[in-house]
C-alpha cells in the first residue's frame, strides 16, 4: 500500500508511490516541453498579422462564394461519374489482390516455405542473428512468404492514396486511370491487413473438422475458412468503399480525374462561386457513400 | 423410410440462393454487369503513354534501391521536422479538444441540445476531407503550418471525439452509479465513474490518432499546408525519383515505428 | 480393426502426452475412454486420424499405417475414420445440408465441392441420414440456429456419411445437458451398432460411459491403466484414475432409465 509518513508522524494514503509518482510527473513535464518547442516552431513560421486578418478573408472569401454557381453543375456529371468509378472499380481491383496477400500473410494460412539453402547462406550473419533474436526461430523455418506479404501489405499501407496518385500520373499521365490505380494500390494494404486480421481470428476447431473428413487443402479453404471470413470481408469491402469515395474526390488535385480536377481548375482561377458548388456535391457524395455504406454493413450483421 | 423421407431421396439438392427472389437475384446480376461494362468502358487509357511511363516507373522502383538522401537533405530534414511537430501539436490539440465534445456527444451524460450541437461538429469535421479543409485554410491563413496544425486538430476531433463519445455510451452503468450514489459532484462523477473507464481506449486511440495524424500531415505539403509533402511534390515535378524513394522510406519507417510503439502501448493499458 | 503399437506423442513444450499406448479395437466395438483432463484422450483419438502427428509408433486401420501416409494417403485414410467433436465444430455460417455433405469432400472433387454439385448417391445419403437424426426438416437452416443437441446429430451425420470404419468421438456430451446427453450417446451407439462401426469415445462422464459400452479404457498421464467391463470398474480403479473420491455414489446409480423423446 502506498503511503508516506507526514510531519505529524501519520501514514497518510496516497494512490501511487513516490518512484511512480516522480515518473509520472517526469513524462508529463517533457510531453509539455516538447509540445511547447514545437509549438514555437509553427509560431515562428506563421504570420500572426494574417492570422487575426483571417476572419475578414474568410467573410470575404464567403461573400463570393455565394451563391454557388449553380448551372456549372452540369458540366460536374463526367467528373462525377469518374470519380465514382475510380472509387468502385478501385475497391473490386484491390479486394482481387488483397484476398490472395491476406492469406498470404495470416499466421495459420501462410504457406512455411522455407529458404533455400543457398539463399540462406547469401544473407550476412547479423540478418540471421537478428531474426534469430526478434523470432526466437531460426530464419529457415520462419519462411520468406509471409514476411513478403506483410511488406507489400505495408509499403501499400503507408503511404496516402494522393502520394500514390502523384507518383502515377507520373508514370502513366494524368487522368482517370493514374487515380484507379493510385486508390487500389493504397487499398490493397488497408483491405489485406484487415482481412489477415479476420482469418487469424477464425475457429480453429471448424477447420480441423473439415480436414478431418479428408478433404483437400483448397477444399479445407473453401468450407471451412471462408465461409467464417465472409462476414468481415464484406464488411471490410463497403468500409474501403465508403473511405474511396472519400479519397477520389481530392485525387484531381494531383491530376489523376475525378471532380478534384473541376475543383484545383475553379480554385486556380479564384471562380469561388463554383467551388462552394462543387465542395458542396463532393459534401453530398461522402454523406451518400456513408449512408450506403452503414446500410449494407447493418444487413450483413 | 418415412413418408417425408420419401418426398426428399432422389430430389436433387441445390444452396439455397443467398437472394431468394430470383427477379431480384437477376436484376441485380445484371445491373452490376451493365454498370462494369460502361465503367470499364469510359476509362480513357492512352497504352502509349502508359508505354512510354514505365521506364520512370523503372527508375522509381530503381530509386528504391540508391535512395538519395543527401543532394536535398537539408529540404527533407526541414520537411520531415515540420511534419512531426505539425503532428505532435494537431494531436494534442485534438484530443484537448475531443474530450469535452466526447462527453457532450455522449447521449448518456449530456443534455439533449449539447449533445445535438456537438455530434453536429462531429458530422461535419467527419465529412469533410482534410485535403479541402486545408484547402481552404490555406485560403484563409495563407501558407505555412498553421493551416496543417489547425486542419488536422480539426480532422481529429472528428475521429477521436466520435469513438470515445461510442465508448462512454457503451460503459459499465452500475459502476458510474455507484459513484454518483456516494454523492458525488458531476465533475467528480466523471472524474471517478467514467474517466476510469475508458481511458484504457483514450490512450489507444490517441496513439492510433498520433499515426494517422502523421501520415496525413505527409500530403497537406501538396497543397501549401506545410510538411514533407511539399518536398516530395518537387522532386516528383523534377522526377528525382531516388530523392522521392528516400523520402517515402522516410515516412514509411516513421509509420512503422509509431504503428509498432502504438500496439505496444495499447497491449500495455489494454 | 484399428490397432495402436507404441504411440507416443511428446508435444513440442517437451509435455509428453501420450507414451506407448498398445490399444486394439476390433471391428463393431464400442470403447469409452475415460480419465482426467489432460491425461491424453484427445490427443490420442487426433493422432489416429493425425490432426495431430504422433512422435513414434504406429496407428493401423485394417492393415494401413496411417502414421506413414503422405499428403494423398493421409486423405484417402481419413475418409475411413469420422469424427465428431466436442464443441459440434460445425461450419457455422454454413446450412445443415452443406455441413453433412462436407463429409464427402474426400471422395468429390474440387470444383464439384465448390459449386456444390454433389452426386445424386450422396444428397440421397444426407438426406437419409438426416431422417435418421431427426433433422431432416432443417436442412436448409443455417448451422449456428440450430440446439447444442440438434448442432451434435448434424455433426453425427457428418461423421457417419463418410461411410467410416472407425468413429472417433471427442467428447461428445461435454457441451450438452444431462438429457441430451444420454439421447446422443444412445443415438451414436445404436448408429455404431447398426452399421457394424468401431468407435472410441473419449468421456468424461464415467457414469454415462457404464451405461452404454460394453469396454472401458482408462487413461492417465498418456497411460492406459485401466482395461476392462464397466462392471470392474471398482471404487479402487477409479481412484488410481481420477485420484482419491468416493466413488461409490457414482457406480451405484447406474440404471438405465430410458426416456423417448427428441429435442
Amino acid at each position: 500500500m502506498p503511503s508516506k509518513i507526514n510531519a505529524n508522524n501519520v501514514k497518510t494514503w496516497q494512490v501511487r508511490d513516490r518512484n511512480g509518482q516522480l515518473f509520472r510527473w517526469a513524462l508529463w513535464m517533457g510531453a509539455a516541453i516538447l509540445f511547447y518547442i514545437s509549438w514555437m516552431r509553427i509560431s515562428d513560421q506563421t504570420t500572426w498579422y494574417f492570422f487575426f486578418d483571417a476572419p475578414r478573408i474568410a467573410a470575404d472569401i464567403g461573400g463570393r462564394a455565394f451563391p454557388p454557381r449553380w448551372e456549372y453543375i452540369f458540366s460536374l456529371g463526367k467528373p462525377i461519374w469518374d470519380t465514382f468509378n475510380i472509387a468502385t472499380l478501385g475497391t473490386i481491383i484491390a479486394l482481387t489482390i488483397a484476398v490472395p496477400v491476406a492469406f498470404l500473410a495470416a499466421r495459420n494460412t501462410s504457406p512455411k516455405l522455407p529458404l533455400h539453402p543457398i539463399i540462406v547462406r547469401l544473407i550476412p550473419r547479423f540478418i540471421h542473428n537478428f531474426v534469430k533474436k526478434v523470432t526466437g526461430q531460426d530464419m529457415v523455418s520462419v519462411g520468406i512468404v509471409r514476411p513478403l506479404a506483410l511488406l507489400v501489405i505495408v509499403s501499400t499501407r503507408s503511404i496516402n492514396s494522393l502520394i500514390w496518385a502523384l507518383l502515377l500520373v507520373s508514370i502513366v499521365g494524368p487522368g482517370v486511370f493514374a487515380g484507379l490505380l493510385a486508390i487500389s494500390i493504397r487499398s490493397i494494404g488497408f483491405c489485406a491487413k484487415l482481412l489477415y486480421e479476420a482469418i487469424e481470428e477464425i475457429d480453429e476447431h471448424q477447420v480441423e473438422a473439415v480436414k478431418a473428413t479428408g478433404a483437400s487443402g483448397w477444399q479445407v479453404m473453401v468450407y471451412g475458412i471462408v465461409p467464417q471470413i465472409l462476414p468481415a470481408f464484406a464488411g471490410i469491402a463497403v468500409f474501403r468503399w465508403d473511405i474511396n469515395i472519400r479519397e477520389s474526390t481530392v485525387l484531381g488535385l494531383v491530376g489523376a480525374g475525378g471532380i478534384g480536377l473541376q475543383l484545383q481548375g475553379s480554385l486556380n482561377i479564384l471562380a469561388w462561386p463554383q467551388v462552394s458548388l462543387i465542395l458542396g456535391v463532393i459534401l453530398i457524395a461522402v454523406i451518400i457513400g456513408e449512408f450506403i455504406s452503414a446500410k449494407v454493413r447493418a444487413a450483413i450483421i | 423410410m418415412s413418408a417425408q423421407l420419401e418426398d426428399f431421396v432422389g430430389k436433387p439438392w441445390r444452396k439455397p440462393h443467398f437472394i431468394t427472389n430470383p427477379f431480384w437475384r437477376w436484376s441485380l446480376i445484371v445491373i452490376t454487369v451493365v454498370y462494369l461494362i460502361l465503367a470499364i468502358g469510359s476509362l480513357e487509357v492512352s497504352w502509349q503513354r502508359v508505354y512510354l511511363g514505365l521506364e520512370r516507373g523503372w527508375r522509381f522502383i530503381v530509386g528504391f534501391s540508391q535512395p538519395d538522401f543527401e543532394s536535398r537533405w537539408s529540404d527533407i530534414y526541414d520537411g520531415m521536422v515540420e511534419s512531426v511537430i505539425i503532428t505532435i501539436t494537431s494531436t494534442v490539440v485534438g484530443i484537448a479538444i475531443s474530450i469535452p465534445i466526447a462527453l457532450g456527444a455522449a447521449s448518456n451524460i449530456a443534455p439533449m441540445p449539447v449533445y445535438l450541437l456537438c455530434r453536429g461538429i462531429i458530422s461535419v469535421s467527419r465529412a469533410l476531407n482534410e485535403i479541402i479543409v486545408a484547402i481552404l485554410l490555406v485560403a484563409i491563413f495563407g501558407f505555412g503550418p498553421l493551416a496543417g496544425f489547425l486542419t488536422l486538430s480539426f480532422a481529429t476531433i472528428g475521429f477521436l471525439a466520435k469513438l470515445l463519445a461510442e465508448d462512454i455510451e457503451d460503459m459499465n452503468k452500475s459502476q458510474a452509479e455507484a459513484v454518483r450514489s456516494t454523492g458525488a459532484s458531476w465533475l467528480q462523477w466523471v472524474n471517478f465513474g467514467v474517466q476510469p473507464q475508458v481511458m484504457p481506449r483514450l490512450i489507444g486511440l490517441s496513439i492510433y490518432r498520433l499515426d494517422i495524424n502523421f501520415r496525413e500531415s505527409a500530403v497537406l505539403g501538396l497543397v501549401g499546408a506545410g510538411g514533407i509533402g511539399a518536398t516530395l511534390n518537387t522532386a516528383f515535378d523534377r522526377y528525382e525519383f531516388d530523392t522521392v524513394a528516400a523520402i517515402l522510406i522516410m515516412i514509411i519507417a516513421t509509420v512503422m515505428v509509431l504503428e509498432f510503439l502504438s500496439g505496444y502501448i495499447r497491449a500495455r493499458v489494454q | 480393426m484399428l490397432k495402436l503399437e507404441k504411440l507416443t506423442k511428446v508435444y513440442k513444450t517437451g509435455d509428453k502426452a501420450l507414451s506407448d499406448v498398445d490399444l486394439e479395437v476390433p471391428k463393431g466395438q464400442v470403447i469409452a475412454l475415460i480419465g482426467p483432463s489432460g491425461a491424453g484422450k484427445s490427443t490420442l483419438i487426433r493422432c489416429v486420424n493425425r490432426l495431430v502427428t504422433p512422435t513414434s509408433g504406429k496407428a493401423i486401420l485394417d492393415g494401413v499405417d496411417i502414421t506413414s501416409l503422405g499428403a494423398g494417403g493421409l486423405r484417402r485414410e481419413r475418409r475411413r475414420m469420422g469424427m465428431i467433436f466436442q464443441e459440434y465444430a460445425l461450419v457455422e455460417r454454413l446450412s445443415v445440408m452443406e455441413n453433412v455433405l462436407s463429409g464427402r469432400l474426400g471422395y468429390v472433387g474440387f470444383w464439384r465441392s465448390f459449386l456444390r454439385k454433389f452426386p445424386q448417391s450422396d444428397v440421397d445419403e444426407a438426406y437419409r441420414l438426416l431422417d435418421r437424426v431427426g433433422l431432416l426438416h432443417m436442412a436448409d437452416k443455417r448451422a449456428d440456429e440450430l440446439s447444442g443437441g440438434q448442432r451434435q446429430r448434424v455433426g453425427i451425420a457428418r461423421a457417419l456419411i463418410q461411410n467410416p470404419a472407425v468413429l472417433l468421438v471427442d467428447e461428445p456430451t461435454a457441451s450438452l445437458d444431462p438429457k441430451t446427453s444420454r439421447q446422443i450417446m444412445r443415438l451414436i451407439c445404436e448408429l455404431c451398432e447398426e452399421r457394424g462401426l468401431a468407435a472410441i469415445i473419449n468421456i468424461h462422464d464415467v457414469n454415462l460411459a457404464m451405461m452404454f459400452v460394453q469396454r472401458v479404457v482408462g487413461l492417465e498421464t498418456g497411460r492406459i491403466i485401466f482395461d476392462g467391463t464397466p462392471k470392474q470398474l471398482t471404487p479402487d480403479v477409479l481412484t488410481s484414475i481420477y485420484g482419491e473420491e468416493d466413488w461409490e455414489a457414482t457406480i451405484e446409480t447406474v440404471d438405465d432409465d430410458d426416456e423417448e423423446g427428441e429435442t
